[in-house]
């Protein structure tokens, strides 16, 4: 009996033991204690927490860096300047940076982590970025796989932005997903309408935010968007204009058009090619074709690429209608916006019909 | 020969060669199959299992020593020295993260892997068996780690290298013809043994 007291009594030790020295590690290495993050040469302080990564810390004071994959490393839209305190550039960051990035001190936000004091640039417009708690006016279901979302931003809170740019949308954590997350959606409302914010949503199955947003939000729900993110919007110049998209990618493309006719732009052509696969992906026709009737610059053309019945669209692949729009494009400027397969595939045949690629715009929805 | 009197050196290099603990006991084979895919990686596991060896064997022989042996309860050493080198690997982990990033993701990531790593706990068993002292310990540790990284290096190199100019028939791909270089590998240690002796 005494034999087995003094077992458990000496396995106990031991293991308090232990414990004592793991929780004594964790407060001298897993401490960092608190940092100091300066903004764009004291433009802004905060005092933060160390041990969280530098985008996360950033959003806990309200400073918002665009993450289009919620800070796992994979999408490279949360660089940022680090100026001071970064360490060394992580094998995770590698592929996302260019060499000129590289020795300019761009950094991964998401992959860096705040140990100590840290100096940081980031363009001014980021510092204007909001929070928004908004409410979400409806929901409409555009396609079997595509809804429409309004979402109401707070009473007497207004969003500035500029048309072809994105925001961030939260998950709240729901089934056997834990955490929060968000991903970037493009704003297809006008800037004008600056009470509200729309957003397409294409349903991606098993995707973590698409599937909340399908199967557990509804008109009257809360949800939490950040934003405008995106260097994607409309050049000022006076060529014409050519916009792709597919699927989802209809949204900034959207917005651009609209905004262009708030702003009483008439002096530049625009066609805009929607690519989709057959009668049932097609969305907002009615909205393209009143604009084609009213402001005679636009010109809207739906392109369907497998779909037998008589139907008044264009025939073939997105890629191939265009080519057999244009002669030459050498004087016009490009907007494209959906998968990073359908806009490769259409890079080459600009570049091919003679547009200059510094005049190809886009923004793939990875 | 007394084993007590022998150099920690000489523990050291047998642990190496004629004992090393991968070639001759095949312990810690499941990583050393796994992760001997290329070179830098066996390299940063090999580097971790020296570290963790090296800083658990003189540990396990204090808490033998000095705990279990006093109150008769050697029957728990399994247990004992499995808590040691759980612990003791989260606290390196810690400090490595701490540290250098760079090193926590060349190191760090691995040494989840060594907390169940049989060569480890081999290693902490060894040295009690053999009965030795407290610096025979340490060299014994790092000894061992230091023979299992020169295998797994040995292995990732030879894998590396026929995987651009050696045909395997399928059916041996992967595991398979890894063990059988292994036991070629072992058969060419032997020819160290006669050198030293430790057990
Ligand atoms: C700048 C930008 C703007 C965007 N705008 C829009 C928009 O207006 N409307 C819209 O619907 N989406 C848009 N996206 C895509 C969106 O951000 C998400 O990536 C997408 O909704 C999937 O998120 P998820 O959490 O549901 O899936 P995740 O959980 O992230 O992904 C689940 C799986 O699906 C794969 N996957 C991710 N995205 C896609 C995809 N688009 N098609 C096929 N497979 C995919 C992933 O590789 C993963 O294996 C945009 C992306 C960027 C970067
Ligand atoms: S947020 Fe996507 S890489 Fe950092």
């Amino acid at each position: 009996m005494t034999s087995i007291i003094t077992a458990v009594l000496v396995l106990s030790a031991l293991s308090g033991i232990l414990t004592l020295l793991l929780l004594i590690a964790e407060f001298f290495f897993a401490n960092y204690g608190e940092c100091t993050i300066d903004v764009n040469k004291g433009e802004k302080s905060f005092k933060v927490e160390g041990g969280a990564n530098l985008l996360m810390t950033l959003a806990s004071q309200k400073l918002f860096l665009p993450s289009g994959c919620g800070g796992r490393g994979s999408c490279g839209t949360c660089k940022c300047r680090v100026l001071e305190g970064a360490g060394p550039l992580l094998p995770t960051e590698m592929p996302y940076l260019s060499d000129e990035e590289k020795t300019s001190n761009v950094r991964l936000s998401c992959q860096v982590k705040v140990r100590n004091d840290i100096r940081i640039e980031v363009p001014e417009e980021l510092l204007s970025i909001k929070e928004f708690e908004t409410v979400i006016e409806s929901i409409t279901d555009f396609t079997h796989d595509i809804k429409g979302l309004r979402f109401k931003l707070p009473e007497g809170t207004t969003i500035r932005f500029k048309a072809g740019q994105f925001a961030n949308l939260f998950s709240r954590p729901y089934d056997d997903v834990k955490e929060e997350t968000s991903r970037a959606y493009s704003i297809s409302s006008a800037p004008s309408d600056n009470k509200a914010l729309e957003l397409v949503i294409r349903y991606v199955p098993n995707g973590m935010v698409t599937t909340y947003v399908f199967n557990h939000l509804k008109a009257g729900d809360k949800a939490r968007l950040i934003g405008p993110f995106g260097e994607f919007f409309l050049r000022d110049s006076d060529r014409e204009i050519i916009c792709i998209a597919g699927g989802s990618g209809l949204a900034p493309i959207r917005s651009i058009i609209l905004d262009m006719i708030d702003r009483g732009i008439s002096n530049r052509k625009a066609t805009f090619f929607f690519g989709a696969v057959s009668q049932r992906d097609l969305y907002y026709v009615d909205e393209f074709k009143a604009i084609e009737k009213a402001h005679p610059w636009f010109r809207f053309v739906p392109a369907l690429s497998k779909d037998d019945s008589d139907h008044p669209y264009e025939n073939g692949l997105i890629t191939d209608v265009v080519a057999r729009n244009y002669d030459s494009m050498n004087e016009l400027e490009a907007y494209l916006c959906g998968s990073p397969g359908m806009i490769g595939a259409c890079c080459k045949v600009l570049i091919s019909k003679g547009m200059p690629e510094d005049r190809i715009y886009f923004d793939k929805f990875s | 020969m007394d084993i007590q009197t022998v150099h920690p050196f000489v523990i050291f290099f047998a642990a190496i060669t004629t004992n090393n603990i991968l070639l001759t006991n095949f312990l810690g084979m499941c990583s050393f199959l796994a992760v001997s895919k290329d070179l830098k990686s066996s390299l940063g596991l090999g580097a971790a299992v020296i570290f963790v060896s090296t800083c658990t064997a003189p540990i396990n022989w204090l808490v033998y020593h000095k705990l279990l042996v006093p109150y008769e309860l050697e029957y728990l050493q399994y247990i004992a020295f499995i808590i040691v080198i759980a612990a003791f690997t989260q606290i390196i982990e810690m400090v490595i993260e701490r540290v250098s990033t760079l090193l926590y993701l060349t190191l760090g990531i691995f040494l989840p892997l060594i907390t169940v790593n049989c060569a480890i706990l081999g290693c902490a068993l060894f040295l009690v068996i053999r009965q030795y002292t407290f610096m025979q310990s340490i060299a014994y540790g790092m000894g061992a780690g230091t023979g299992w990284a020169l295998a797994i290096a040995a292995l990732a190199g030879i894998r590396s290298r026929m995987e651009k100019k050696s045909k395997v028939i399928p059916e041996l791909e992967g595991a398979g013809i890894a063990l059988v270089i292994t036991g070629i590998i072992a058969m060419a240690f032997i020819g160290f043994s006669g050198i030293v002796r430790i057990n």
